[in-house]
């Protein structure tokens, strides 16, 4: 098993871990980047095939990080924190799987965000999809050309999402924003001191020029034989049958948390707790991104920008960004208002509903459970290889259950990859491995 | 042979071609190919598109539970929906 070292260790390679990045190595740092996929750019700057053109902030960002001297080591999933500042990575290719180890000075944590998904009948369907889902999916080759798609849930990620698969092909029928328009407008018309998300949406408006986009409306099922063909909407007083192809369906976006988490930093409703200079509560380990607050690329990639010179030591640097990422702050606070979620979508389960994929979990099987953890021995909710991902932030909102144990491995470990595993190994739960 | 710039792969015993770079989940999303049956006997396929989800794992040459929306295509790869 190889061991290396890095004087600042970078956990994701989106806007915030590249910056972080970046500016580590400018000062003179050796820095590494860990990311489990196969080209930086996270979630949100995924490159496609159909090379069209990319952002330009992610071109910046991109070769500023090139010509740094920080290294990628892509495709790598960080599976475990084995000793004190030591990370277990799992690399997973055609010639099978195999453990690394990182050691460090510094850590900065920039893990991101997923979609929070929320269980309605038929949403286990092939062909209903996640909204950033299908459109990573696209991206990845999937042809859409003539799909009829309905892209439903919440968050400003549905009009990229709509404008994006417009532009490879697809017909929109609709966009479905469950929040209602009252709560948008706010926020829309506070994007006037954001000049450059404004102009993003200027641009999303363009494509999906003709595309409606119903506020205050959300779906409550999906049907097809086998495969979908129509989504039910509702707008709480009108219900009506949408024929579609797919269903791009996500209701705004959670932190990843997990590594954070079993680094034991100290969290606060959900988010990473950081001070000004994105130091967690651990010594020596910053976070940066969406795990402190939802508040999007340009938010990401300021905080990246502070904790990599305050790792580097350049904290009079780092404090001069400050300003900035207080304006950030303010827009994740404005953002979360304007997306919250409607309590309609509590009761959308039906008892058969599955609402934990990996083990088809029911809704009527988790309606007797007091707990995530009596749900977790009870049931096998949250059990399986996603290891609570997608039905953590789910039961968290269908029954306010607190979502928190994380144990390690933090993603599975394939057996063959155990034997490359160092000695005293962690209690590892077999049934939580593939 | 595919045409330049394609590669060409089996999905379920099936001859498909998909643009280089394509993803696995993409190429089996093409085909019409479940990427796998749950633990109660449904088809499903991906979900998250980024490797959170693990609904897209399928049956890669051989290797069962392979996560198929981060793994690259590469040609005369064998595909399969797991069961």
């Amino acid at each position: 098993m190889s061991m290396r070292h890095a004087e600042v260790l970078v956990v994701g390679a989106g806007p915030a871990g590249i910056s972080a990045a970046t500016a580590a190595a400018q000062c003179g740092k050796r820095v590494f980047v860990l990311d489990d996929n196969a080209t930086p750019g996270g979630q949100i700057w995924r490159g496609g095939l159909s090379g069209a053109p990319q952002p330009s902030a992610k071109l910046r960002a991109i070769s500023a990080f090139q010509a740094s001297g920080a290294t990628l080591l892509p495709a790598r999933r960080v599976v475990n924190a084995t000793q004190p500042k030591t990370l277990q990575t799992l690399v997973e290719n055609a010639d099978g799987a195999r453990t690394e180890s990182f050691t460090f000075e510094k850590l900065i944590l920039a893990t991101g965000a997923r979609e929070r998904f929320l269980p309605f009948p038929g949403w286990t369907l092939p062909g209903v999809f996640g909204a950033g889902g299908l459109q990573a999916l696209v991206q990845g080759g999937f042809d859409v050309r003539g799909k009829r798609i309905v892209v439903a849930g919440s968050g400003p990620l549905l009009l990229a999402v709509a404008a994006h698969l417009r532009t490879s092909g697809a017909k929109i029928s609709c966009v479905v924003e469950q929040s209602p328009l009252r709560r948008i407008i706010p926020f829309a018309a506070s994007l006037w001191s954001h000049p450059a998300k404004l102009l993003q949406g200027a641009g999303y408006r363009a494509a999906l020029a003709g595309t409606p986009y119903r506020t205050g409306c959300w779906p409550v099922s999906a049907s097809g034989n086998g495969c979908l063909d129509s989504v039910r909407l509702t707008d709480g007083t009108r219900t009506w049958n949408e024929p579609c192809d797919l269903l791009a369906c996500g209701f705004h976006l959670v932190p990843n948390t997990e590594l954070a988490a079993l680094l034991d930093c100290a969290m606060k409703d959900g988010f990473v707790s950081v001070d000004s200079q994105q130091r967690t509560s651990v010594n020596n380990i910053f976070c940066v991104g969406e795990p402190t607050g939802i508040a999007g690329v340009d938010a990401a990639q300021t905080q990246g920008a502070i904790a990599g010179l305050s790792a580097a030591e350049a904290t009079e640097q780092a404090s001069r960004l400050r300003r900035l990422a207080g304006r950030h702050e303010d827009f994740a606070q404005r953002l979360a208002a304007a997306f919250q979620l409607r309590n309609e979508l509590r009761s959308l389960a039906a008892p058969s509903t599955i609402v934990c994929r990996c083990e088809d979990v029911t809704f009527a099987q988790l309606q007797p459970r007091t707990s995530w953890t009596d749900a977790k021995l009870q049931t096998r909710c949250g059990m399986g290889p996603c290891q609570g991902r997608s039905c953590g932030p789910a039961v968290e909102t269908l029954f306010g259950w607190q979502v928190s144990s994380v144990r390690p491995p933090i993603f599975p470990v394939p057996v063959s990859a155990l034997v490359s595993m160092p000695p005293d190994p962690p209690t590892i739960d077999p049934q939580e491995t593939l | 042979m595919p045409e330049p710039g394609y590669i060409s792969l089996l999905v379920n015993g099936r001859r498909i071609a998909v643009a280089q770079g394509s993803m696995v989940s993409a190429a089996m999303l093409n085909a019409g190919a479940a990427q796998r049956v749950s633990v109660s006997g449904e088809a499903r396929s991906a979900l998250c598109g980024m490797g959170i989800c693990f609904e897209c794992r399928a049956v890669v040459d051989g290797v069962p539970h392979s996560r198929t929306c981060q793994l690259p295509c590469r040609e005369g790869m064998a595909v399969e929906t797991h069961p």
